[in-house]
């Protein structure tokens, strides 16, 4: 494969995963990550304080509404963001290294070949007037792979691998299907086997039978090859089966954070709660669900106390009185008063 | 409006046998695309109908050929007995639509957002329902948007499109559709683009305008447990046919065209534990262009005869009510696929 460059850090030798198992050790630590965009109206916090651990090799699952920060997360973590969005605390640490103390220009050498992004809509990030090949052909030669056959065998290699005929090298994205360019997209965050690959709802735009067959490949794929996966959706149910970890957004805070089946299966915030039974079920008997009344609250101005107080159907009176912190449940972070200190024991 | 009370046996609206092609190419190599094969529905009155499919089945296509933004290649549309391609004068095309409104994806384009909230709902009144005056028209709208839940009303309307969220924004698609006091609404994905939070809302919503206000819903759809929370009956399209069509709760319990199953397979069942590559489909629904006879379905279907190969299925009744265009089915064989 190829090799790391020279400025890397020295850590990163050290944490290579082996073959297909995974090794628990993080790779990526966010730790009090906070952004914010400049407004007319002050300084709008989309991101406030969060922290996870990513091993390698584990695939976490980022689910909320939209305007939960969650995209906006994604992009503060692999160094996209752009103005009028910056980050205003915390730290990103990729091997050991910081990204956020990194200049553009040492960033370069990581992206793709350590972190590579699957953006949310293959036909806007795909360029509409280059063939697939020459696209691919345009990030390897970024990354100092010159050599002709050398980048015509690892894209036809990278395509194989989502299942794509290497004959589409010469297509345009237009004449791929949907599921077809969504699929190359990850093809080609794949070109240099990254430890890392974020992933920003790929699956969006597709209907339910593409998506299902996506998120198969996406799971083989790092089966396969042992990349950690930070998977952004709004669609809870459709990580269910596929993600270690789960974290649930809500007004840019982390409402749960903990193993993906126990989150599903006794959701402790009831943000989380709420989301989960908002989904009908295609299975046993037809129940009426609700969903959640309301909409998330204004980042301008967030409440003063929880921020889901507002819609939460077993607030208290003390939810709004201040902030509420994040509580470790049961190996669950969860940021529920109720399941704090013990106003209500949960049932 | 059209008087329906002499119709009795008559359904709200039917097509018999609606095709639509579009021409793709030019010159010597003109093609064409076949979106909507010989399609036969029926839609009663207080009934939700959802049309489920993958993209590119053709699903919204019928949905603008209902709507009378396409003219159909070949084939009827009735409505209330009417053929439609007897609407030929502007008042009758203008009864036609505010009898059968359209609810758009996406609320975020499909609202002008330089005008009010209360611009589209007044503007169709004027247009549909020429007899009020302002005051009525004003009366009016502030009624569909309580009835859609947009309330206090008279502060929603004053508003502008950017402050409301998406799910109030779908409502007010609702709103303006419902004050031309319609018979059967077009719903062409109106909740794939909300949160899954305010999803439910809307489904909510649809129902209560059916039990309610009496108003049917042809409910266009890719996602299938939504069509089961909402609908009474269930059209599954495969490539521009229909492939089986029902009662939804009898479709899904006991799915009789291998395309269905897929279909639901492929929903996501957070309660169940998942199986890696056992059921898994790579294929992808054909564009299709010039077809020979056939099933359309064959290249993915584990259960393909010989037969379906030279053989287009027909839609043919496996119990009553319960359609199924599969030759394997048909056979009287059990189809159990994915």
């Amino acid at each position: 494969m190829l090799s790391a460059p020279a400025d890397r850090p020295q850590a990163a030798a050290t944490e290579r995963y082996t073959g297909g198992s995974a090794v628990r050790v993080p790779i990526l630590t966010v730790s009090d990550l906070s952004v914010a965009y400049a407004s007319r109206r002050g300084d709008v916090c989309a991101v406030e304080n969060v922290s996870f651990e990513l091993a390698a090799g584990e695939f976490l699952g980022i689910v909320g509404e939209s305007g939960c920060g969650k995209s906006t997360l994604l992009f503060a973590v692999a160094q996209l963001l752009v103005p009028p969005a910056r980050i205003t605390g915390g730290s990103v640490a990729f091997k050991g290294t910081d990204l956020i103390a990194l200049s553009e220009r040492d960033l370069a050498p990581l992206r793709w070949k350590e972190i590579s992004v699957v953006m949310q809509s293959a036909m806007n990030a795909l360029n509409p007037v280059k063939t697939i090949g020459a696209q691919f052909a345009d990030a390897m030669r970024a990354h100092g792979v010159t050599a002709r056959q050398e980048i015509a065998d690892r894209s036809a290699e990278v395509l194989a691998m989502v299942g794509i005929d290497r004959e589409h090298l010469r297509s345009y994205p237009h004449q791929l299907s949907g599921g077809m360019r969504q699929r190359s997209m990850i093809a080609m965050a794949l070109l240099f086997t990254p430890d890392l690959v974020i992933m920003d709802e790929p699956t969006s735009a597709l209907d339910v039978v593409a998506q299902r067959s996506l998120m198969v490949q996406i799971k083989e794929l790092q089966q396969q090859l042992g990349f950690a996966i930070i998977f952004v959706t709004h669609d809870m149910s459709l990580v269910s089966h596929f993600s270690d970890r789960l974290m649930v957004m809500y007004a840019g805070q982390v409402a749960e954070l903990g193993a993906t089946r126990v989150v599903f299966d006794a959701p402790q915030h009831p943000y989380s709660a709420g989301l989960l039974d908002a989904f009908p079920s295609i299975r046993g008997p037809k129940v009426a669900l609700t969903g959640i009344p309301g909409s998330p609250p204004d980042l301008a101005h967030p409440p003063d106390g929880c921020r889901f107080a507002p819609r939460c159907p077993q607030v208290q009176d003390q939810c709004r009185q201040r902030p509420v912190e994040l509580y470790n449940v049961d190996d669950v972070q969860v940021r529920c008063l109720l399941r704090g200190n013990g106003v209500v024991q949960g049932d | 409006m059209t008087d329906l009370r002499h119709l009795a046996d008559e359904p709200l609206l039917r097509t018999d046998g609606l095709t639509k092609h579009f021409r793709i190419g030019g010159g010597l190599k003109r093609k064409s695309l076949h979106a909507v094969d010989d399609v036969s529905i029926e839609i009663g009155e207080h009934e939700i109908v959802a049309l489920a499919g993958e993209s590119g089945s053709g699903k919204s296509t019928i949905a603008r050929l209902l709507a009378r933004i396409y003219q159909p290649t070949g084939g009827e549309i009735y409505f209330g007995g009417k053929p439609l391609s007897g609407l030929k004068s502007r008042a009758d095309t203008l009864a036609y639509r505010s009898d059968v409104p359209m609810v758009f994806q996406d609320p975020f384009s499909s609202i002008n957002p330089v005008f009010k909230i209360s611009h589209g709902v007044l503007r169709s009144l004027k247009l549909h329902r020429p007899s009020l005056s302002a005051a009525e028209r004003e009366a009016e709208a502030r009624r569909v948007f309580e009835i859609v839940g947009l309330s206090p009303a008279a502060d929603i309307m004053n508003r502008y499109p950017h402050e409301l969220s998406g799910g109030q924004r779908q409502r007010v698609g609702f709103a303006q559709a419902l004050a031309m006091r319609p018979k059967l609404i077009l719903a062409d994905e109106p909740v794939s683009m909300l949160d899954v939070s305010i999803r439910i809302g809307l489904l909510n919503l649809m129902q209560q305008l059916r039990d309610e206000q009496g108003v049917s819903i042809l409910y266009i759809t890719h996602d299938i447990a939504s069509a089961r929370y909402v609908a009474d009956r269930l059209i599954v399209m495969y490539a521009g046919q229909i492939a089986e069509s029902g009662p939804v709760e009898e479709v899904l319990a006991a799915p009789r065209h291998p395309y269905t199953q897929l279909l639901l397979s492929a929903v996501p069942d957070p309660k169940a534990e998942l199986t890696l590559g056992a059921d898994t489909d790579r294929g992808e629904p054909p564009r299709v262009i010039n077809p020979a006879p056939g099933c359309r379905f064959r290249f993915r279907c584990p259960l393909a005869i010989d037969d379906c190969h030279h053989q287009t299925p027909k839609l043919l009744p496996l119990s009553p009510g319960h359609d199924a265009a599969c030759l394997v089915a048909q056979s009287g064989a059990e189809v159990k696929a994915f």
